[in-house]
């Protein structure tokens, strides 16, 4: 099912009978099994893009890239740092709220999402938000649709925050473990230089990068390096999490956190937000042994979701009530996990 | 403005109802009519009514029990921070236990390295940064109000300040909360960098105006201080000719920390009140930047650049920190200047940015319709309009007038695209207005949260939605009590 538009998806899920799984590029949420797909790839398109006030409106299914290329032309980006895969949708990212590197300058999907228009699993078509920076009126259901993986309702427009295109990027790095990485990364993230990344790579060591005008770039680098001892170079990174084998783990702890918890842990495949969260591949099925930590694991990929530690029952008990009011006929069929595909592999 | 009729069986039950109150909580309720007097009314005091009583918790533990109770005697209950809503969101009903968190005030724990400060909520915004000044360190969200205002009240409102153009707003800088639920319930919502599994209901809770659950310690993100930090004074002798340079600087890509826009009356009235010494002209824009003394160099030249192509009959630049001061000065007094000279309602409705020319034109139509003078000052840089209708509260029929031109401006926000509220919140003040920018499918989306965290609607239930539209859960679940 392809439906061209919002009132046709609507009607869709208002007449279905079958459990649906709304499918984006189809590169994050992978269907579950036995079920419909429902691809929105057909409600695509972006409905308004005011570079002077910083605000981008796009129906779900357009492509990340075709999104970002339009504001490239206007030399702006996203405000926030989606991880690039191939043939992701906005819809899709938004419902992962998939945030990369930046996030620890500014903020997350969800910081950077203004309004959403979803169909809910009744049929009800939904607006919440606006295309306004600030917007306080009534609920902010806009959160709860970042990230909620299509378990609430199908996304069919969001309104996202651009940012001027940073004219000079340079980057920091220190050879070094993940857990060498994690000092010099909180060291940079505790003074003034405005960082946008702060993460590990394997083979590269602690990567620390700051945006702006040259002037400003140069005077924070110059400064930075000498502290850290790092060397600057101009190199692009990104850290896109893959698996080449096994299955991966997302693990969200405090920075200080993350030495032990890496001592319990194979290398990593990246390290991001300045140490707060970490990406590993483990054997498929295998479950992390950690230490009590302040954060939660989850498994990405691989045949079901999978939490630790376990969530507080209270907070599961909303959780599913939630599920429940917005999809009381449990049309949505998304179990949370990741699809492994080709490219993540690669 | 109306209120529900309150619940004269609960009222009836008064004494019983504190009593149990107080021997939970010893030394925290207040019921003493004398004294519930103080509680009658947040910052906007035109509305008022007595609670039932208060109660002034000091632990997570003691807001549960105090919840406990009130969920089993079906007590409608209002959280309060410091009151300084200008919504009404803490203004209480005669039926309602007001639950006040001034005594929670400690900070719990402080870790600069993980960049991160817990408090109880009850802490006023102002003193959080204040715990970690020393040590380099800032809470970003900064409300005018912000050596009255506590957290917990930011958190309920989603406060936003001067600064957010860069930082954000409350939500954005709230990593964390513990929430007591109404029946008791004790929950952590949040994590590192906000994360928790699953729905994000710290986003849910953020700003959901005191109606899920009452919030009783907070974690926030704290960010290391910048170096320094610039303002320059730039006066136009038209409206839109600021309005034309905010989108100009905008697009340039330089983000300034704040851009505040004042028109002639604005600057007229603050002027004599505060006298910092603005020029006489139709719009000024203050716009402040940060970083080291150089970079603060480069981006106030490319600005001035981008300025000077709008003919500026001033471009005033801070040389020293008393000429900083001496211009942030008739900003910050604004409210009070306009304070001195009338009584005034203020508005909050935000607007796309392009559209500022014409909204401003239509508040001058609407002024001259309704006969009350209106002073603009805003935060240019993201929208959000403040309004000031000046009126006096002696005249009768004034305030109504007032309050209808309110209601007439916040309309044309939401018809441009924009929406009724940017920061203060819906609280009583706009609830009956949601309408104008929500379908009844919206409302019923949001009402349904409220469903899932309070069944029985008795957390703030007055506020937010039309009376009207939710109505069939409040009276619905009261009858079949
Ligand atoms: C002079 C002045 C200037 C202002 N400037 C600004 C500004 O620049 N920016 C801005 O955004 N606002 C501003 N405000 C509005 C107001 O200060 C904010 O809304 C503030 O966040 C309210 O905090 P409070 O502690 O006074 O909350 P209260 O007024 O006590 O409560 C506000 C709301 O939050 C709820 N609440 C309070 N505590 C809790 C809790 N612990 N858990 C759950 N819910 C709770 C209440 O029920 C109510 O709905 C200003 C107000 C005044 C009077």
């Amino acid at each position: 099912m392809r439906p061209e538009t919002e009132a046709e998806l609507a009607e869709i899920i208002r007449t279905s009978r079958a459990t649906l799984s709304p499918i984006g590029g189809g590169t994050r949420l992978r269907p579950g099994e036995g079920v419909a797909p429902l691809d929105v790839s057909g409600l695509s398109g972006i409905t308004l893009y005011e570079p002077a006030a910083l605000t981008v409106v796009a129906r779900a299914g357009t492509p990340l890239a075709e999104l970002q290329a339009a504001l490239a032309a206007e030399g702006q980006m996203l405000a926030f740092e989606p991880d690039e895969r191939e043939g992701s949708t906005i819809g899709g990212v938004v419902a992962a709220n998939a945030s990369g590197a930046r996030r620890v300058q500014v903020g997350a999907c969800r910081d950077a999402l203004l309004g959403v228009r979803f169909v809910d699993g009744q049929g009800e078509v939904i607006a919440n938000g606006g295309r306004v920076m600030k917007n306080v009126t009534g609920y902010d259901l806009v959160k709860l649709m970042a990230g909620s993986r299509g378990q609430l309702g199908v996304l069919t427009e969001v309104a996202l925050k651009t940012a001027p295109k940073p004219p000079v990027t340079a980057t920091l790095a220190v050879p070094g473990t993940a857990t060498d990485a994690v000092a010099v990364l909180t060291q940079a993230l505790t003074g003034p230089y405005d960082i946008s990344g702060a993460a590990w790579l394997p083979g590269q060591g602690a990567l620390v990068r700051i945006e702006g005008l040259e002037g400003s770039v140069a005077i924070r680098s110059k400064a930075l390096a000498e502290k850290l001892g790092a060397e600057v170079t101009q190199a692009d990174w990104a850290t896109v999490p893959r698996a080449a084998s096994g299955d991966l783990w997302r693990i969200i702890c405090r920075p200080s956190e993350a030495p032990r918890l890496l001592a319990a842990l194979p290398q990593p495949i990246a390290m991001d937000w300045g140490g707060a969260l970490i990406w590993v591949a483990l054997p498929a099925g295998e479950t992390p042994n950690l230490p009590a930590w302040s954060g939660h694991a989850s498994r990405v990929t691989g045949d079901a979701p999978l939490t630790i530690p376990a969530p507080n029952p209270v907070v599961s008990r909303l959780n599913a009530s939630l599920r429940e009011r917005f999809d009381p006929r449990a049309i949505f069929a998304s179990d949370g996990t990741c699809r492994q595909t080709s490219r993540l592999s690669s | 403005m109306q209120m529900p009729a309150p619940d004269q069986g609960v009222i009836a039950r008064r004494a019983a109802i504190a009593a149990r109150l107080a021997h939970a909580v010893p030394g925290a309720v207040i019921d003493d009519p004398m004294e519930t007097r103080a509680y009658e009314c947040d910052a906007l005091s035109a509305y008022r009514c007595p609670p039932l009583a208060v109660v002034l918790p000091r632990t997570t533990e003691e807001v549960a029990a105090i919840l406990r109770i009130c969920h089993d005697e079906r007590v409608p209950v209002v959280p309060r921070g410091a009151g300084t809503s200008l919504a009404g969101g803490s203004m209480p009903t005669a039926d309602a236990v007001v639950v006040g968190l001034a005594r929670m005030n400690a900070v719990l724990e402080t870790d600069l390295a993980d960049r991160f400060i817990r408090v109880q909520a009850g802490r006023t915004n102002l003193s959080v940064s204040g715990a970690v000044e020393g040590a380099g360190f800032f809470y970003a969200p900064d409300p005018s109000s912000q050596l009255a205002c506590a957290i917990g009240g930011n958190i309920g409102m989603n406060s936003g300040g001067a600064h957010c153009l860069k930082y954000g707003v409350t939500t954005n800088n709230l990593l964390g909360v513990t929430v007591v639920l109404m029946d008791g319930s004790v929950v952590e919502l949040g994590g590192p960098m906000g994360e928790a599994p699953g729905l994000d209901l710290l986003g849910v809770i953020c700003g959901s105006e005191g109606q899920l659950g009452i919030v009783t310690e907070a974690t926030l993100r704290i960010l290391p201080k910048p170096v320094g930090a610039r303002p320059v004074l730039v006066g136009f002798d038209a409206s839109e000719t600021a309005g034309a340079c905010v989108a100009a600087i905008i697009r340039a890509g330089v983000l300034p920390v704040a851009i505040e826009f004042m028109d002639r009356p604005c600057i007229r009235a603050t002027e004599e009140f505060a006298g910092a010494g603005y020029p006489d002209c139709e719009a000024l824009l203050i716009i402040e930047v940060e970083g080291s003394p150089p970079e603060i160099d480069e981006q106030l030249a490319l600005i001035r650049g981008i300025a000077d192509g709008f003919a500026p009959v001033e471009f005033r630049e801070s040389r020293s920190e008393d000429e900083s001061r001496r211009i942030w000065l008739g900003r910050k007094s604004a409210f009070g200047a306009m304070g001195q000279i009338n009584d005034y309602m203020c508005l909050d409705g935000t607007i796309p940015v392009s559209t500022l020319p014409q909204v401003l034109a239509g508040i001058a139509r609407l002024s001259g319709e309704y006969g009350l003078d209106v002073a603009n000052v805003f935060h240019a840089g993201d929208g959000n309009m403040h309004p000031l209708i000046l009126y006096n509260a002696n005249t009768p029929g004034d305030l109504e007038r007032c309050e209808a031109l309110g209601a007439e401006i916040l309309k044309l926000c939401v018809q441009v695209g924009g929406c009724l509220t940017g920061e203060h919140g819906v609280g009583v003040e706009k609830r009956e207005l949601m309408l104008t920018q929500f379908s009844q499918a919206d409302l019923e989306a949001q009402m349904q949260v409220k469903d899932v965290f309070d069944p029985q609607w008795l957390l703030n239930a007055a506020k937010v939605f039309p009376l009207a539209v939710s109505a069939p859960r409040r009276e619905g679940l009261r009858n079949a009590a």
